[in-house]
């Protein structure tokens, strides 16, 4: 136990005295989980409480492009600004900032309002009733064009075009009615019982699906903050990989295999040190989320009821990541290649593990890949217990997963001390 | 079993993993007890893979190692208690004081708490370190950081010390505070083995030597009796008549 309580003072030692490791693990992730949280945050906001800017071009001149601008006003996502030349689109896009322009087609009226004739008069036909309006078939109505910002990315694009289309279904389904009522009552269809018929009488509840039943909404927050934990308990590789690779180069290895301690309370001094390291990233930043986050005008982080379940996730978790980067260091030559590897490793494992892309979007090779990564296994657990209020029960599968992925990354470690003739 | 030995190598055959070039083959070399013993040789002769396989760092492929009567083996950890090494690198922790790596590997030789504050103090002492001793070694010159090299291989005053070139790239000052302290060690029953390119001062501290060239040793025994049977008059003289002129890679 002395031993062992003098390694671990030693490594704490030269970890405090490492500048620029300290500022990798603690600074740089935590600047990341607020510029990621900020961006994700405002993109969240973007669509659910700011208006998306667009501009309308309105060629037309008769009634039903002025119904469709209303309808498009009235879905409550767009600020619309009406612009009268086409061709200015685009300029007129990047002058005033907006991510959407509309062009409505000059006939876009008077097809409407032949398609309403023409589909109330097969409906009178239907009926039995004698359709003086229907003739013949009538072409189709010319489309509408929708420019848009490429940094729009494709999930708020099909938004864009799904809300834009229920508008025009709208002005569509109104003109019908009101022919189809003028064609059985030769008088106009009243605005009240229009408004009736058109309008939903069905609203929608929306509610996250929970484990222990609560209905808490999860914001940015409670996406990232323990995604960005998992990347920054992985991020001790910039100093412990480090470390490793040092002890090699400058012969501290070879003297401490002639003195009569085993190495492996070496390596286990490094684990309980770099361990603490990785418990305190993750209170730090969840400490962050909590108490900081509401003061830069962030969601708070909420943290799960079962904060006994979180330590463990959170401890085995700390566990693989030491782990990982003590196998880098050992199989490392310099410094530089266990800091170059490292990062890159880390970003690769990040991305496979569902971090920057969700692993339920990944489809195929992607998916197996993902099982791979100890980050998938660790994201996995703090997605049940942040958003789905889980407990230690539920993600006990997980924890086993990463387990089995330490333990064959340590066995991988002692194979590379035994080969390189460390041990 | 001969209780006067402090090594004895027995028909020893060591080759590095994938070189197909042997590196030694049935090697045998005897150290008594107390000696100060010179082990020399020009650049790749194998003076330094003979101390790794002595100390334990590299596993003979044939015959057997011997320290203090027991067998060097990666899995006897008893054996390491009997004997120091001093590597030819630095091979301490840049970072810490020279306090607090004499505190680590004084645990890790084996030392108790106190033991190892009452070795640090006298260390320190007796090497000039002592005003220096909470300060980073990192920052310390070529001749201190020999010096707490040397410390950290004698912190659990070994029976047996290993040097590997002790004094390269140190002051005259330094070479003789480090050469002096060895004499001291050796007086108080420490035996000495010793490799180094410095064959003046080699040839002032050791009694026995052994000049090995190619992997095999070429000539052995008390230095006054070596010098006189090849007869040259110094150690010097010695090394380039039995190894030649030609440059060593």
């Amino acid at each position: 136990m002395f031993k062992l309580w003098l390694s671990i003072k030693k490594d704490t030692r030269i970890l405090l005295r490492d500048k620029v490791g300290i500022l990798l693990m603690f600074i740089m992730p935590i600047i990341l989980v607020v510029v990621v949280t900020s961006i994700q945050n405002s993109t969240f906001e973007l669509v659910n409480k700011n208006k998306l800017p667009i501009l309308i071009c309105n060629k037309d001149t008769g009634k039903a492009s002025v119904q469709l601008i209303a309808a498009i006003n009235k879905i409550g996502m767009f600020k619309v600004t009406q612009i009268s030349k086409e061709k200015a689109v685009a300029d007129e896009m990047h002058d005033q900032d907006a991510l959407l322009g509309v062009v409505i087609p000059a006939n876009f009226s008077e097809k409407v309002s032949a398609k309403a004739k023409n589909v109330s008069g097969k409906a009178l036909t239907s009926f039995g009733l004698q359709a003086d309006t229907v003739k013949k078939e009538v072409s189709g109505i010319d489309p509408l064009t929708l420019y848009y910002n490429p940094v729009l990315q494709e999930s708020l694009r099909f938004s864009v075009q799904g809300a834009i289309q229920s508008a025009l279904q709208l002005v569509e389904s109104r003109q019908t009615l009101r022919t189809l009522y003028f064609s059985i009552n030769e008088k106009p269809l009243p605005e009240k019982l229009e408004n009736e018929m058109l309008s939903s009488q069905t609203t929608i509840n929306m509610f996250p699906v929970s484990k222990d039943g609560v209905r808490t909404t999860p914001n940015a927050s409670q996406h990232n903050v323990p995604a960005w934990t998992i990347f920054a308990m992985f991020f001790v590789i910039m100093s412990l990989g480090g470390s490793v690779v040092r002890e090699k180069i400058s012969g501290s290895f070879i003297r401490l295999k002639t003195l009569p301690t085993s190495y492996l309370v070496g390596l286990l001094s490094k684990q309980i040190t770099y361990l603490g390291v990785t418990l305190l990233q993750a209170i730090v930043i969840f400490s962050m989320g909590i108490w900081l986050f509401p003061y830069i005008g962030l969601p708070a982080l909420n943290l799960p009821s079962d904060v006994f379940a979180l330590f463990i996730v959170t401890l085995v978790c700390g566990w693989c990541a030491v782990s990982y980067s003590i196998c880098v260091g050992v199989f490392a030559e310099t410094q530089e290649q266990a800091n170059g590897f490292g990062a890159v490793s880390i970003v690769i494992l990040a991305c496979i593990g569902g971090l920057m892309v969700p692993s339920f979007a990944m489809q195929g090779l992607a998916k197996t890949l993902s099982d791979f990564s100890p980050m998938h296994w660790c994201l996995q657990a703090y997605y049940t217990l942040f958003l789905e209020g889980g407990k230690l029960k539920d993600v006990l599968n997980n924890i086993g997963s990463l387990i089995i992925i330490t333990l064959i990354i340590q066995f991988i470690t002692y194979l590379g001390l035994k080969r390189k003739n460390l041990i | 079993m001969n209780e006067s030995l402090a090594v004895s190598i027995e028909n020893v055959g060591f080759r590095y993993p994938g070189n197909t070039d042997v590196s030694f083959s049935n090697l045998n070399l005897q150290i008594a007890k107390g000696e100060r013993f010179g082990l020399f040789g020009p650049n790749g002769a194998g003076k330094t893979t003979l101390m790794n396989l002595m100390t334990g760092v590299l596993s003979v492929n044939e015959g057997s190692i011997k320290l203090l009567g027991q067998k060097v083996d990666g899995r006897n950890k008893a054996v390491n208690k009997l004997f120091g090494f001093v590597p030819q690198d630095l091979s301490f922790y840049q970072e810490l004081s020279p306090a607090e790596n004499l505190e680590f590997f004084g645990a890790w030789a084996g030392l108790n708490k106190t033991e190892i504050a009452k070795q640090t103090d006298e260390l320190l002492h007796i090497l000039g370190l002592e005003d220096v001793r909470n300060k980073a070694v990192g920052k310390f010159s070529g001749g201190m950081k020999r010096r707490v090299n040397l410390a950290i291989g004698v912190i659990h005053n070994p029976q047996l010390l290993f040097l590997d070139e002790p004094t390269v790239g140190v002051d005259v000052q330094t070479r003789h505070a480090i050469i002096s302290y060895l004499r001291k060690l050796n007086e108080n029953g420490t035996t000495l083995i010793y490799t180094s390119h410095q064959l003046s001062e080699a040839e002032d501290l050791c009694e026995h030597i052994a000049l090995i060239d190619e992997g095999k040793i070429i000539t052995q025994g008390n230095i006054n009796a070596v010098l006189k049977e090849h007869s040259n008059e110094s150690l010097e003289e010695l090394f380039i008549n039995l190894t030649g002129k030609a440059y060593r890679n």
